[in-house]
This record gives structure tokens, sequence and C-alpha cells, in this order.
């Protein structure tokens, strides 16, 4: 289609050439963006596992209660991510049956799927998911449930300072609560294609 | 008098879609203005400013296509241009043919919506499935969105379990639940058999070449994570100049579109998987389609073209809570559609310019559009053209009575005052066939005629 583009571009050409002047590119403070009050003087992960909590998902601390809560749910089988397993094999008891590969022709079988996070948002309650760190994708986001183990040190206050660390990886998504629609009568329903709970382990 | 084309549409729409449309509208737009106004310190400088970038970059686009057409490719991404819509679905099946799919899934596209992309498919023997829940009933039942964010906002819960019934996906069950975990089922192995995944753009940042995606229920993010070929289909205003304005449009898009302060998935993308990477496209494409913007572009009216596609001004105004989005007769519908719809016609601008007259002015749409256009002097303009090409216009009122009336003061006084009988008479019922039609439709409010003096006059009396 190289007609198409250089077409394309001729017009876009003529229709700015009459322009007298153009507007400006403004320059801003990044601030002006940011939810400063929320923020101010707060410890980041104590405020994702608040902000995380009003988009209903939900921060735990420790391995321990991530099992406690996956139990209770009765979520017993799972994908976790191979290099996270060794460190986290301990705290699960022999109830659960986990696999270090995710298997796409039994997208439906995993309950669960625990993957490394590459950071996440304080202000909005957002977890960060690349593709350097997650194992798969489809791990993190076919099973019902999906745990994100986020290092402490790799969350941001806001917005502005995530976009500023996307860096080169192909792939960045930024996950701020379950799957959600309302497009049935404006009714909120959660877990559409992708999680319906969605959880942090804040390491 | 025969009525304007919304108006014929708005005069068949059952009462309860029109209560379901002003209901669902309503409710957005109240959330949506508590949250702004909550949560920044200057949330109407914060809109300006989006503006003010979104119209740098339409009058230069001349320098940032090619930009970023260069980072794209730069970052290992096919890059295709199509004029028209037919350019573009042929791009699609070129693609596609190379490859030897036969099946496409698609993450909601506006475009693709616009350019007829599925049915253009479908005849050529390809498998092309919509996969957010609205756009998927909207496929099934052959029918159109009527909303940019809410495709089905006209639907009710009992007619999608019909439609699901009819389709053999469950007995009948108009559990909004029940509905999300049948096309839950149904999708996810929709997504694992398909050989390419289509998904549009939100924003393309001309620096990085970095295009962001935003949905809901995360079926963009399934369409990238099972299928081995991405093609992205996005309109040639969808550029920002750098990355960091990207916080300013997401942080705006959310909340004006679903009163939320981030959309659940966001998703940046700079080209196809890494290596290590088990999931995910290891083929990309990026298809810019014009299709009439560049006769945007050169149009008086270019600011539209800032329009980031949140549906705020849809919720806001009171025609399209009346008329819902069908009446529109376009992808676009609301404000942004009456101006959008009529440019992108060209040549046949005259088919849609009663849109731009279905509009009271009243400016609510221009108060709450995040990138703050200003839609009412858009419509302005629209008409004047319409004027100026003389397309004749259907079902306006003659006004000449009127303008008499409002130019002899005396006269205007005695009609306020004398105004307040119409209260009292049986409009319904009286023979004169445009003011039956009118009142069998509407229900006029009470006479408020005259009070603006009335307050005027006390308010100038000294010591008042
Ligand atoms: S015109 Fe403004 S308010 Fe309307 S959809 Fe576009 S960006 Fe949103």
């Amino acid at each position: 289609m190289s007609d198409d583009r250089e077409s394309i571009l001729s017009r876009v050409r003529g229709a700015l050439a009459p322009l007298h002047e153009r507007a400006p590119l403004p320059d801003y403070d990044s601030e002006l963006a940011v939810m400063r009050k929320l923020i101010a003087g707060r410890d980041l992960a104590e405020l994702f596992a608040e902000r995380i909590k009003r988009v209903n998902g939900l921060a735990v601390t420790n391995a321990a209660d991530l099992v406690a809560y996956l139990r209770k749910g009765g979520w017993l089988h799972g994908y976790c991510d191979p290099v996270l397993w060794p460190k986290l094999q301990p705290a699960f008891g022999p109830d659960f049956t986990v696999e270090t590969t995710f298997d796409r022709k039994r997208v439906d079988d995993y309950a669960f799927g625990i993957t490394r996070a590459a950071g996440a948002i304080a202000e909005s309650g957002t977890i960060v998911l690349n593709d350097a760190l997650t194992s798969s994708r489809l791990g993190a986001l076919a099973p019902w449930v999906h745990v994100a183990v986020i290092e402490r040190a790799l969350i941001h206050p806001d917005l502005p300072t995530a976009v500023a660390a996307l860096g080169t990886d192909p792939n960045v998504i930024w996950v701020t609560g379950p799957s959600r629609t309302a497009d049935v009568e404006g009714i909120l329903i959660e877990g559409v294609h992708g999680p319906g709970q969605q959880v942090a382990l804040v390491v | 008098m025969s009525c304007q084309p919304i108006d014929q549409y708005a005069t068949q729409i059952p009462r309860e879609k029109r209560a379901a449309v002003y209901q669902g509208t309503k409710a957005t737009h109240e959330k949506r203005t508590k949250l702004l106004f909550d949560q920044f310190a200057d949330p109407n400088r914060l809109r300006r400013l989006a503006g003010e970038i979104k119209q740098h970059t339409i009058e230069n686009l001349d320098t940032y296509l090619p930009q970023v057409e260069a980072k794209l490719k730069a970052n290992g991404v096919n890059v295709h241009w199509a004029g028209n819509a037919e350019s573009a679905c042929k791009a699609v099946l070129d693609i596609m043919q190379a490859r030897g799919a036969t099946k496409i899934v698609k993450a909601k596209t506006m475009v693709s919506e616009e350019i007829e992309l599925a049915p253009f498919l479908e005849k050529h023997g390809m498998e092309a499935l919509e996969t957010d829940l609205g756009e998927f009933i909207v496929q099934i039942d052959h029918d159109h969105p009527s909303h940019i964010v809410r495709p089905i906002i006209h639907k009710s819960r009992a007619e999608i379990a019909r439609s699901f019934e009819r389709e053999g996906l469950g007995a009948y069950n108009d559990d909004p639940e029940t509905i999300t975990r049948r096309a839950r089922q149904f999708l996810r192995h929709k997504y694992l058999s398909a050989d390419v995944g289509m998904t549009g753009g939100n924003f393309v940042s001309a620096e990085s070449g970095r295009i962001a995606v935003v949905t809901n229920e995360g079926n963009s993010r399934f369409c990238l994570a099972a299928t081995k070929c991405h093609i992205a289909v996005i309109g040639i205003e969808k550029i920002v100049p750098r990355d960091r304005d990207l916080a300013v449009f997401l942080n705006l898009l959310a909340r004006s579109a679903t009163a939320q302060e981030l959309t659940t998935y966001t998703e940046f993308i700079r080209g196809p998987k890494s290596p290590e990477q088990p999931d995910g496209p290891e083929e990309m494409h990026v298809i810019f389609v014009d299709n009439g913007r560049s006769e945007v572009l050169a149009s008086e009216c270019r600011e539209i073209l800032r329009c980031i596609r949140c549906g705020a001004c849809l919720n806001v105004c009171p025609i399209y809570r009346q008329v819902s989005g069908h009446a529109y007769r376009s992808v676009y519908p609301g404000p942004v559609g009456a101006v959008l719809s009529p440019l992108l016609m060209g040549e046949k601008f005259p088919q849609k310019a009663d849109l731009p007259k279905a509009s009271s002015l009243c400016g609510a749409c221009n108060e709450v559009c995040p990138v703050n256009i200003p839609i009412p002097d858009l419509l302005l303009r629209l008409r004047n053209r319409a004027k100026e090409e003389n397309v004749p216009s259907v079902g306006t009122p003659p006004m000449g009575g009127w303008s008499i009336l409002a130019s002899q003061p005396a006269a205007w006084r005695a009609a306020l005052v004398g105004g307040k009988i119409m209260d009292f008479l049986p409009l319904r019922h009286i023979p004169v066939p445009p003011l039956s039609k009118w009142e069998a439709k509407r229900d006029l409010p009470p006479w408020r005629g005259g009070q603006f003096r009335k307050w005027m006059k006390q308010r100038q009396r000294p010591g008042a």
C-alpha cells in the first residue's frame, strides 16, 4: 500500500499548508496528572494495598496468607512461575497441585496462576506485568485467580512515574483489578475473560 | 410537517428503552464528575492541557506520521497505510492470506467497525469474531453498537438471554452473571484457536512507537496472548507526541468513559513478543487508516480529531439520552458523531447534514469533553456549511413567525405572559397535526415564560 502512504501524507500536508500558525506543543508539570493529596507522605506498599482494595483486588504480604486465601476459595490447582515455585512451595500443603508449565490445551483446568510482576502503581492499585518477567501471558490471564508477586522496591507512586519506567519491553500491561464489564444493563460483573480475583503478594 | 430523520427514529423507540438509556448515561456522568473533581488539584487545567497536546499533534501530523512509522519499524512492526475503508479491509485480508490464516478474534476497535471489516472478511471466507461482550452480542444479533463505550446500552437482559438461547449458548437465563460466564467459556476457546488477534490503538506515542490499548474485560490481552499474529488498525489521528503524555490521557480517558480511575487493562505494545515469552504474537502489523480523516483535517472542524472516544459527551447530551445511538446512523453517535459522521462522509455530506441540527447547543458536551472540543461551535460551523451548500432541510419547522415575534419587544412580552395558557390546553387533542404529533411523544414542561424578567426587575430595585 505504498501508494496509499504517499497519498495520505500528501493530503495531510495539503490540509495543513493553509495554517498560518500551528498549535505549539505545551510543556507542563507532570504533577498535574497525579493524585497528589493521596500520595503525600504515604508508605507506598501500604497505599497500594489500600488502593487495590478499592478496585476489588487484594494485597497480602506473606505466602502463608496467600495459601490460606487460595484454600478458603477452594482454588487448589494452579500454575506457578518456575522461578517463584521453589520459594513458595514450602508454604503450600499437599492438598495443592501446582504446575510450572502452562499447558494452553487445558486452559480451563487452572484455578490460579502465580507470576512475577514488574512493579505496581500505588495511587491506582495497579499491577504492572511485562514480557521480561512474566513467565506466561496466559498463565497470568486465563485462571480465575491471578497472583502477582511484587517486590516492594518496584512500587511506583503514580502514573507519570510508571510511564517513565516503561522501558523497552515489547509488552507492558497495567492491571487494575479483576477483568470486568458492565455491558449487561450496567450491572458490574467480574471475571469476564480474565481473572475474577486479582491478588498481589507484596514481598 | 414531516419529522427530522433523528426525530423519526426517536418516535419509534419504546419508552422502556429510552428510560434505560437515560438512566445508564446519567449515572455514569454523575460518577465521573465527582471522581475528576475530587482527585485532581486542577481538573479543568488538565483537560485543557490534553486538548492542547492533541491539537498540536493533529496540526503537525505531517511530522508525526513519518516519525511514528520509523519508530514502529525499528521496533519490528510492519506498517501499512490505508487511504479508505476498502484499502484497509484489503490490507487485513492480505496479511491473513499471506499467513494462511482463516480465523481472527477482535478486541473492540471503532475503526474496524467504521470500515465494516467483519462482513468483508466473512465474505472472503474468514471467521471474524468480536470478543468484547457487548460487541459479541451486537454481532450475534446482526445489530449495531449504539454507544461508543457501552455498545449494548439499548438492550435488556431478556433480549440478550433470548439471543444466547437462539445461538446455542445455553437455555434461557437472563441473570447477567450467567450470561457473562457463558460468554467467557465460549470465547476463550475461540481465542485459543484463532490465527490472528486484532486490536485498535487508543494512543500511539511518536516518541517510542508505543501503542496503548485499553479494555476493561481483558479481551485485547487474551487476543495478544493466544494468537501468533497481531494486527492493529488505527486512525491516523491517534498519535500523541511523547510517552509522558500517555499519563495525562489515560487518567482522563477512564474517568470520562466509565468513571474509573484507570481502565482495568492498559497494554503498552512496542512490538512482537520477546523471544523468551511462550505466549504472544510473533508478528505484528499496524494499519494506519485515513478514510476521510485528512479531509476533516483540512476542514474548519479539525478540532474533532482530538477526540479520544470516551463517550462522555454522549452520556451528558439531552438529545442522545432521548434518541439513543442508532438515530445517528453511524458508528459515532451523540455529539461527537453529529460532528464527525457528516464530515467523514466527504462528498456525501448532505446525507448526514441533519445531524448537526439535532442539538440544543446547550454546551454540556464541551464542558465534559476531556480534550475540550468546542462541539457546539463545530455544530454551528456545519449548519452553516449545509446552508452554503444548499442542503435542503427536512422537517425543520419554519421560523419566520417566531422571528417576527421575537423582534418586537411588546409582542414578545405579551406572548410570554399569555403563554401560561398552554398549561391548561389539551394540546394533544388540538387537531393541528404537527402539534399533536409532537405532543404524542413528549411532555411539555410547565410554562415558565416571564419569570426571568420578573427576577431581573426585582434585582434592579434599589436596595434589593
Ligand atoms: S468528543 Fe470529547 S467527550 Fe465526546 S467522545 Fe470525544 S473526547 Fe469524549
